[in-house]
C-alpha cells in the first residue's frame, strides 16, 4: 500500500481525495486543509485523520507520497518541504508561479530520486494521446502550425471572492486555464524559442485577465497560436481544442473525438485511410478503477501511484516537463506587457466617451 | 418503474461523442417549444416518465406540465439532483461554504437559517443535505415524482470519500418528505452497491452505464454482469448505445439479454429515433 497525504480541499482537492481514496493500492493517511469546516465534516463522517497545519502533518505521519491541490502560490514551499522529507509529489497545475522555482524543485526531486507529477490531465485524455501518437508516427508530415484553444464559463461577472480571481495567488485565465492548452503545445511541439503578440485581456475581471491570445515560435519554422477565453458561457463546460496543420494532412481534436484528414502524400498509418478519419472517445478511452469526472483524472492519479510503486516506469507530466509549460506562461506574461511590436504612428486613439463611467469603475 | 424512461441530456447540449453535435442540440433546444415537442412525441409513444436534472429550464417544463393536467395526466418526473454545474460554478466563484449558502431555499428563510445554521455549527450535515434537497425539489411541487435520483457526480464523490452516511440521509429524506424511492446514479456500480449495503439501504434503485462496449463501466463488464446476477438491487441502464458507438439494434439486443435490468433510460431528439427505440425494446423485452 502506498501511503498518501492530501493537501487542500477545494474543488480539485476534494475530487482528487475521492479518487485516490478509492484506489486499491492507496491508503490515505492524512488530509490537510487550513479551513476547519470541510475538514471537520470529513473527519466526522469518513474517519480520515485531519490536520490544519501542513508541517505538523509532515512531521507526524509516515508517508510515501503527497498530493498538493492548494492555491498555486502555496505550491512552491509545500512541494519543497515534501521533497525534503523524501516524498514523491503529485502537484496540481501549474507547478509554481515562476519557472526558476519550478526548475529548482525539479532539480531537488531528481537529487532525492522521488517521483513527481503535475496535474495536466489532458495528457491522459484518449483523444489527445492519439494526437501525440499520430504526430510521433509522422502521420501529417512536417508540422507547420498548431492552434491551441480553450473556452468555457468560469468568470461571468466582475467580482469573485476566491483566489482564482487574484493574479497574485495564481488565479487568472493564463495560469488557471490557458495552462492546459499551453501544456498540450509543450507536449506536441516542445519548448518555444519565443512568443509574440500576446494579449492578456479582461472581459469581466478587475484583478486579472479573462482572455489569452498569443503566437508561439518553435524551431524549424513551426508556429502556434493560442486562443483562450474563460468568460464564455456559450460553452457548457471547458472545451479544449487542438488543430494541427502539416504538409501531409490536418488533425483536429477535443476530448471527445479526433478528426484526421490525410493527404495522398501521408505515410501509411495503421487504422487510418487517406481523406477523413474520425476516432471517438468511446474507442480511445480505457476504463479506470474509479470514475468521478472524466477518465483522465483517474488515469493520471493511477499513473502516479504506479510510478511511486515502480520508479522504472516512464513518466508523464514530471516536474521537468511542467517547467517547460511554466516557462511559457512566464514568457506570455512578459510579452503581454510589451504591447504591439509594430505601431502605427498615424493611428488616432479615441478618448473614453464618459468620465463618469470611469469614476464608477474606480469605486467598484 | 416503466421499462423505458426518457432522459434529458440531449436538451442541454450534453453529448459524449461530439462537441459539434452537442452544440447543434443546444441551439435547437434553446427554445422551450422544441423541447416540449420532443417530450410530447415521447409521451404520445407511451414513454411517460421523464428522468431529468434540476436544470433551471426543467422548472419551465414542470410549469407547463402542471398547468395542463388533462394533457399530461400520466406525466411522471424522476428528478436527478443536484444539477452539478451550477454548484461547481458557485464553488469556483464563492468557495465551498459560500456556494452552500447561495443555494439555501429563499422560501422559509427562518426555517432554512435554523436548519442550515445549526447544522453548519454542529458539523451535522443532515440538516444541510435535506435543505439542499428541498431547494432542488421546489420546482416539482404538485407533480408526480415517485423516484428521486442523486446524480452520479455527487454519488461518486461521496462514494470515493467514503461518506456513506449521506446516502442514508438522502434516502430517508426523499422517502419521508416526498414519499419517493431514492435512486442513485453511478459510474462505479459494483463498489456503490457495497456502499449502499453499508448504509443500510435495501434493494436500492441504481442507474449506471450498461452497454456492450463496456464504456464507462468502472470495474469492467464482468463485474457489472456479476452484480446484475447476484446482487439485490433495481437496475436502470443508461448509455446503452455508448453515445452512438453501438448500432441501436445490437445495443438493445445485448442489454435485453442482461439479467435483472428493470428499466432503460435513453435520450433522443426525433420521432423516428424515439419510436424505433421503443419498438426495439418492446421486441427484445417480449423475448425475455
Amino acid at each position: 500500500m502506498i501511503r498518501v497525504g492530501v493537501v487542500g480541499l477545494g474543488k480539485m482537492g476534494l475530487s482528487h481525495l475521492a479518487m485516490i481514496k478509492a484506489h486499491p493500492d492507496v491508503d490515505v493517511v492524512a488530509v490537510v486543509d487550513s479551513t476547519g469546516y470541510i475538514l471537520d465534516v470529513l473527519s466526522k463522517y469518513t474517519g480520515v485523520t485531519t490536520y490544519t497545519d501542513y508541517q505538523t502533518m509532515l512531521d507526524s505521519v509516515e508517508l510515501d507520497a503527497i498530493l498538493i491541490a492548494t492555491p498555486t502560490r502555496f505550491h512552491g514551499p509545500m512541494v519543497r518541504s515534501a521533497l525534503e522529507h523524501g516524498l514523491s509529489v503529485f502537484c496540481e497545475k501549474p507547478l509554481t508561479l515562476t519557472s526558476a522555482e519550478s526548475m529548482s524543485l525539479a532539480t531537488l526531486a531528481d537529487e532525492k530520486g522521488v517521483v513527481t507529477q503535475v496535474g495536466y490531465h489532458n495528457r491522459f485524455v484518449g483523444a489527445f494521446a492519439e494526437v501525440k501518437a499520430l504526430l510521433d508516427a509522422g502521420a501529417i508530415g512536417r508540422v507547420t502550425h498548431i492552434l491551441a484553444e480553450a473556452y468555457g464559463p468560469v468568470v461571468l461577472k466582475p467580482k469573485g471572492s476566491t483566489w482564482r480571481s487574484q493574479r497574485t495567488e495564481g488565479g487568472g485565465c493564463l495560469y488557471d486555464y490557458a495552462a492546459h492548452p499551453v501544456d498540450l503545445l509543450s507536449w506536441y511541439a516542445g519548448a518555444p524559442i519565443g512568443v509574440g503578440g500576446t494579449v492578456l485581456g479582461s472581459v469581466f475581471s478587475e484583478n486579472t485577465e479573462d482572455e489569452v491570445f498569443s503566437t508561439l515560435y518553435y524551431p524549424s519554422g513551426v508556429s502556434a497560436q493560442l486562443s483562450v477565453n474563460w468568460s464564455d458561457e456559450s460553452y457548457r463546460k471547458m472545451t479544449t481544442q487542438i488543430t494541427i496543420t502539416g504538409t501531409a494532412g490536418r488533425i483536429h481534436a477535443d476530448r471527445q473525438e479526433v478528426q484526421v484528414y490525410l493527404r495522398d502524400s501521408a505515410p501509411d498509418i495503421a487504422g487510418y485511410d487517406r481523406g477523413w478519419n474520425v476516432r471517438y472517445t468511446t474507442e480511445l478511452t480505457d476504463n479506470v478503477w474509479f470514475y468521478l469526472r472524466g477518465e483522465e483524472y483517474s488515469a493520471q492519479l493511477d499513473h502516479f501511484v504506479r510510478r511511486v510503486g515502480n520508479r522504472e516506469l516512464a513518466d508523464t507530466n514530471s516536474f521537468a516537463s511542467a517547467v517547460v509549460t511554466d516557462r511559457v506562461l512566464e514568457l506570455l506574461t512578459i510579452d503581454a506587457q510589451a504591447g504591439p511590436s509594430t505601431v502605427d504612428a498615424d493611428a488616432v486613439v479615441p478618448t473614453p466617451a464618459s468620465t463618469k463611467r470611469r469614476l464608477f469603475a474606480r469605486r467598484g | 418503474m416503466d421499462r423505458l424512461l426518457f432522459g434529458d441530456n440531449q436538451f442541454f447540449g450534453v453529448n459524449h461523442m461530439s462537441e459539434e453535435k452537442a452544440r447543434a442540440q443546444a441551439m435547437r433546444f434553446q427554445d422551450l417549444d422544441a423541447v416540449m415537442e420532443v417530450l410530447d412525441i415521447a409521451y404520445d409513444e407511451g414513454i411517460t416518465t421523464f428522468m431529468c436534472t434540476t436544470h433551471e429550464r426543467i422548472a419551465q417544463i414542470a410549469e407547463l406540465v402542471r398547468s395542463n393536467p388533462a394533457r399530461y395526466s400520466d406525466f411522471t418526473f424522476y428528478p436527478g439532483m443536484p444539477y452539478a454545474h451550477k454548484y461547481a460554478d458557485a464553488v469556483t466563484e464563492n468557495g465551498m461554504l459560500g456556494a452552500v449558502r447561495k443555494f439555501l431555499p429563499e422560501e422559509g428563510v427562518m426555517n432554512a437559517v435554523v436548519r442550515g445554521g445549526t447544522s453548519i455549527a454542529r458539523k451535522d450535515v443532515e440538516g444541510l443535505i435535506t435543505l439542499l434537497i428541498d431547494a432542488e425539489m421546489a420546482m416539482f411541487k404538485g407533480l408526480s415524482t415517485p423516484v428521486i435520483w442523486l446524480q452520479n457526480v455527487v454519488v461518486d464523490l461521496l462514494l470515493g470519500l467514503g461518506f456513506t452516511d449521506a446516502f442514508a440521509i438522502f434516502a430517508k429524506h426523499v422517502r419521508k418528505r416526498y414519499g419517493a424511492e431514492p435512486g442513485f446514479i453511478t459510474m462505479n456500480l459494483p463498489s456503490l452497491l457495497d456502499a449502499l449495503d453499508d448504509a443500510g439501504i435495501e434493494n436500492p434503485i441504481v442507474c449506471s452505464n450498461i452497454n456492450k462496449l463496456g464504456f464507462r463501466m468502472s470495474g469492467g463488464i464482468e463485474a457489472y454482469q456479476n452484480a446484475l446476477t447476484h446482487r439485490k438491487f433495481r437496475a436502470v441502464a443508461m448509455s446503452v448505445f455508448a453515445s452512438g458507438a453501438i448500432p441501436p439494434r445490437e445495443a438493445i439486443e445485448w442489454v435485453s439479454e442482461q439479467a435483472n435490468i428493470e428499466s432503460i433510460v435513453f435520450g433522443a431528439s426525433s420521432r423516428a429515433n424515439i419510436r424505433s427505440t421503443k419498438q426495439l425494446v418492446d421486441e427484445f423485452s417480449g423475448q425475455r
